[in-house]
């Protein structure tokens, strides 16, 4: 135990917060707060790092506890803490921050102090979606968060940024409508907000389960919008195209989909296990529809966009195929999609700040030009399809092998297929970017290969994707005993617990070798 | 003959009036050409005063004075004290927004002091003709106030239909007291809360309420008693509206609660389903008018009108749940209002060259400071987390959830969504660079130059401060006013077991 441990949390959250006041008290001169930003964010992912140098594997539930009463009635507390769900998602979003700040170097030239301290304040947010286990603590934070995105996306949008925030606020703002609504009916019922007492009342089913459908499906929503699945993913192209890169990176999947996993398959297991269907099937239609949309953008941040909807999917698939097995290779493959994916953005934000342009034909044969940026590019497209021995391979295999295994053979069939197109819309857009001749517009001007500072933040995530995939248990080790706790006779997992019995001859090689060395 | 000298009941009030008379007599007596600003710091010193006043009641026995008419308990000094605080913060507005040359300076803060006796005394009263009285005064000071720009055309056409329409309100009021007189022959309100259930000729009790339910549901802008709302508010002067869509507000909800938790328990299912239907209506009627408004007051005032429907639902609250989440609601509701309107003054000036949401384009990057305290109490009015609006919204939808009324809150929580969108259109606008093409931005800056910037001295910078302060510790630590507001329900729900204030209680009458 360290002296930090009941502390370290909170300064998590707080360190961000400090860092976005001493950037609006300062004045706005040269690059006074990009240097501010990137500090703090360093710093603070120090912070974070610190809780998995501390984290205790062995010991089922949550860690780095904090409860204090904040407001009595009705009874609010400040209730923070992280398992082994939660505790990598908090180390990427730490991860993310540094690498946001050096993505909107020289992206973001006007109004740096608004820029970047709403930037820190959408960070102090995110840490605390993640680390709230107080229902009404988590929401507060989860509203929190679309507000610094919002304004973001409509001051620094390319072309049309207020009609994309709006956009993208109300689509977010609208669904969390049903989910207040839907809190307040489990606090008038329970008269708590604390997630673990929580968890257990609506296990013991003393609470209406004609109701909890309508409660389990308003929190499903909410988080179905956020992440988004298939036939609600309306504002993710537009948000992707006009959000800055920074933003972009953080905007859509890692919120929902760890609020799936916790809150909704969490508290509502059955309600979840009856819904479960549906939403194997909205998944592998999004996989299908995001990959088959991507491969004809004509825009590089549309394709990332539908591209992000047919790995989001997937991952969405992992969790309501509702295997363990299948939600601990779901949040590693949000990590490795986080990290793919903002090596990518900062790529590309880097080629949009060179020549100026989204348009993906306008580019050609930069790979010449550019050897650094294509290299990486490249290793970072493959982690991204999923070649063995980067990160997008293991968790990839893994929700499909047990999708095939314990869920559905032709849903798994038709998910791989999506893979697939993943494959050729990635490589495509390699090709037609960095390969063939050179195009008219970048012949034209005169570029730099990358800098030194986007080597540096480069360099580090390509070599954290190698070795994700070469030691997937560094990490899986840590998220299994989240979302399996070994006590796993807890009544609201034991459902659960005979479904992933049924799915224990799963083929799979990771687990097995892992289990080998605990 | 009683523990506590009637006059300290009433303290609160009799300090707003002396302050009053002292303006008018200062008024009339200097020289036509000195300042009449310090006036309005005469004002604010004895609004400082009366809500010292009305914290020093809380350790009065709760109990009422002048023969069972006026109360003073925690509910009363609830509201006491945030009828203080929104006048304080309207009259220091006041000070910096109004121009020199303005005519009738003094009378305008002495009609903003009688207009707080007004209110203060509504919230107090427990006799109904008493309420009546109260309501008047504040409400013709308003009536006033609300037409002080003579030479536009708004400013009193505003007062006009304002009087009109409200002297109508009124009167159905009156009628309401009337008939209930008739029925259970007494005016006071804990006697009627006993006689009523007994009373002979129900029908005319439930007359008497819809009559009275009329009155007051017209001076909280609920509607379909909404219509003058937009015009008003777009007539008025800024710092009048800031008043004007709060003060009066906070006092006629306290009215309501006591006409229907106090005076009418009994007719509850008589009662709720009528306010469930008025705010549902409310909401949607002003969400969706505001949506097409052009004029950020008119926005602003259809804004009100929903901001009053989710107040109603905390109406569908069982007791003293309902009650104290209606009375935090209010706080916050004024909180955030008394804000955002300082913030249109700020930027409109005092003769409102810039009205329209377009005008506002760019005023993040003109004047970053008013453009981020606007982002601010927009956000706080779409009701995000930490913020005053979000507890306001928080508690009065819980109370609804609470007493059943699900469909309710869920209507309410998708208005709020609905909502968002126009508040979220004012942020959008002026988060947006200013328009690039020559000559509108010449004009659009022609039109900043030409607005008589207002002198921001230090009085505006205190009232916009104390609205961010409340707004926030509203957001963050609700937890002291929501016992007050709690203490507060208390109180209303168990009044005191004397109508007649013989009690036997020997505390001296003042400390």
């Amino acid at each position: 135990m360290s002296a930090f441990d009941p502390i370290i949390l909170t300064l998590i959250l707080l360190v961000p917060l400090a860092g976005a006041i001493l950037i609006a008290l300062l004045p706005d001169r040269a690059k006074l707060p990009n240097w501010i930003a990137l500090i703090t964010t360093l710093f603070t992912f120090l912070l974070t790092l610190h809780l998995p140098a501390h984290f205790n594997t062995g010991q089922p539930g949550f860690q780095f506890e904090r409860n204090i009463p904040w407001i009595e009635s009705p009874a609010i507390f400040y209730h923070v803490g992280v398992d082994g769900l939660s505790l990598w998602l908090v180390v990427l979003v730490g991860l993310l921050a540094p690498v946001g700040v050096v993505a909107s170097w020289n992206a973001i030239q006007t109004r740096r102090k608004v820029y970047y301290a709403l930037f820190l304040v959408q960070q102090t947010a995110m840490f605390g979606v993640f680390i709230s286990l107080d229902l009404m603590l988590y929401y507060g934070f989860w509203e929190l968060s679309l507000v610094p995105m919002a304004i973001l996306i409509a001051m620094y949008g390319r072309k049309d940024g207020p009609r994309a925030a709006l956009k993208f606020f109300l689509f977010t703002f609208i669904p969390s409508a049903p989910l207040l609504v839907a809190i307040l009916w489990l606090y008038a019922k329970t008269g708590t907000f604390n997630f673990a007492d929580l968890q257990y009342q609506t296990a013991s089913g003393v609470l209406p389960a004609s109701a909890l459908y309508w409660v389990a499906l308003a929190f499903l929503f909410a988080f179905a919008v956020k992440v988004p699945v298939f036939p609600l993913h309306g504002w993710l192209a537009d948000t992707y195209s006009e959000a800055p890169v920074a933003l972009a990176m953080v905007v859509a999947g890692k919120l929902g989909l760890y609020s799936m996993i916790r809150f909704h398959v969490g508290l509502f297991p059955a309600q979840a296990r009856a819904i479960a269907p549906l939403l194997i099937a909205l998944a592998v239609i999004g996989i299908l529809y995001g990959a088959c949309l991507a491969l004809i953008q004509r825009d590089f941040w549309r394709l990332m966009a539908f591209a992000a909807l047919s790995h989001l999917s997937l991952i969405v698939l992992a969790i309501y195929g509702l295997t363990f097995l299948g939600w601990a290779s779901g949040v590693y493959q949000i990590l490795s999609h986080g990290v793919v994916d903002a090596a990518l953005f900062l790529l590309l934000g880097a080629l949009e700040i060179r020549f100026a342009s989204t348009a993906i034909n306008s580019y050609g044969g930069l790979a010449a030009k550019l050897p650094h940026a294509a290299t990486y590019f490249v290793i970072a497209s493959l982690a991204m399809i999923g070649l063995p021995m980067l990160s997008g391979f293991v968790g990839e295999f893994i929700i499909l092998s047990s999708t095939f295994a314990g869920v559905s053979r032709p849903w798994a069939v038709a998910a791989t297929v999506g893979v697939i197109l993943g494959a050729a819309y990635m490589l495509s857009l390699v090709q037609k970017i960095f390969y063939g001749p050179e195009s008219a517009q970048t012949a034209s001007k005169p570029s730099a290969d990358l800098r030194f500072r986007e080597l540096a933040i480069l360099t580090p995530l390509v070599v954290l994707m190698l070795v994700m995939g070469l030691a997937p248990d560094l990490w899986l080790n840590t998220i299994r005993t989240g979302v399996h706790p070994p006590q796993a006779v807890e009544s609201p997992q034991q459902s659960l617990q005979q479904i992933d019995q049924n799915s224990s001859a799963t083929p799979s090689p990771t687990p097995t070798s892992s289990e080998a060395q605990r | 003959m009683t523990p506590v000298h009637d006059i300290y009941r009433i303290l609160p009030e009799v300090i707003f009036a002396l302050t009053g008379v002292a303006i008018m007599l200062i008024d009339a007596s200097l020289p036509p050409s000195w300042p009449r600003r310090p006036l309005g710091w005469v004002a604010a010193i004895g609004t400082t005063i009366a809500l010292w006043a009305s914290l020093w009641q809380l350790s009065l026995p709760e109990g009422t004075g002048f023969f069972s008419t006026v109360e003073t308990s925690a509910f009363t000094v609830f509201f006491h004290v945030l009828i203080c605080g929104i006048v304080l913060v309207a009259l220091l507005l006041s000070l910096d927004a109004l121009p020199e040359d303005t005519h009738h300076q003094g009378e305008f803060y002495a009609l903003i002091v009688f207009g707080a006796v007004g209110m203060c005394l509504l919230t107090g009263a427990v006799e109904l003709l008493v309420a009546f009285i109260a309501l008047e005064i504040s409400s013709i000071s308003t009536y006033i106030l609300a037409g002080w720009r003579k030479h536009t055309g708004r400013g009193p056409e505003a007062a006009i239909k304002y009087f009109l329409l409200g002297s109508f309100a009124t009167a159905f009021l009156l009628y309401g007291i009337a008939l209930v007189f008739g029925a259970t022959g007494t005016t006071q309100i804990y006697q009627i809360a006993q006689l009523a259930p007994a009373a002979q000729n129900q029908s005319l009790i439930i007359a008497a309420l819809a009559l009275m339910l009329v009155g007051i549901l017209f001076k909280v802008s609920a509607a379909p008693f909404h219509v003058w709302t937009p015009d008003v508010y777009e007539g008025a002067p800024s710092p009048v509206v800031a008043l004007l869509s709060t003060a009066p507000k906070a006092a006629a909800f306290a009215l309501l609660l006591r006409v229907v938790y106090e005076m009418f328990p009994n007719l509850h299912y008589l009662w709720a389903p009528l306010l469930w239907i008025v705010a549902v209506l409310s909401m949607t009627v002003g969400n969706l008018a505001a949506l097409r408004q052009q004029n950020v007051k008119r926005m602003l005032a259809y804004s009100a009108i929903a901001h009053a429907g989710y107040l109603l639902a905390a109406f569908a609250g069982i007791g003293e749940i309902g009650i104290a989440a209606a009375a935090f609601y209010i706080a916050a509701y004024a909180a955030m209002n008394v804000g955002i309107f300082a913030v249109v003054t700020l930027v409109a000036g005092y003769d409102e060259q810039l009205s329209l949401i377009d005008d506002y384009r760019g005023l993040v990057y003109r004047s970053p400071l008013l453009g981020s305290l606007l982002i601010f109490f927009l956000i706080s009015l779409i009701g995000i987390p930490f913020t005053g609006g979000f507890f306001g919204k928080f508690y009065s939808f819980s109370a609804a959830v609470g007493g059943g009324a699900i469909w309710l809150a869920v209507i309410g929580l998708l208005n709020s969504g609905l909502a968002a969108a126009y508040y979220l259109r004012l942020v959008v606008v002026a988060a947006q660079r200013p328009l690039l093409d020559s000559s509108s931005d010449a004009s659009a800056d022609s039109a900043f130059a030409a607005a008589p910037r207002p002198a921001v001295g230090a009085a505006v910078i205190a009232a916009v401060f104390l609205a961010v302060a409340a707004t926030l510790v509203l957001g963050i630590i609700p937890g002291a006013t929501l016992d007050a507001a709690q203490s507060a329900a208390h109180t209303l729900q168990a009044p005191p077991q004397t109508t007649v204030p013989a009690v036997a209680d020997p505390a001296p009458p003042a400390r």
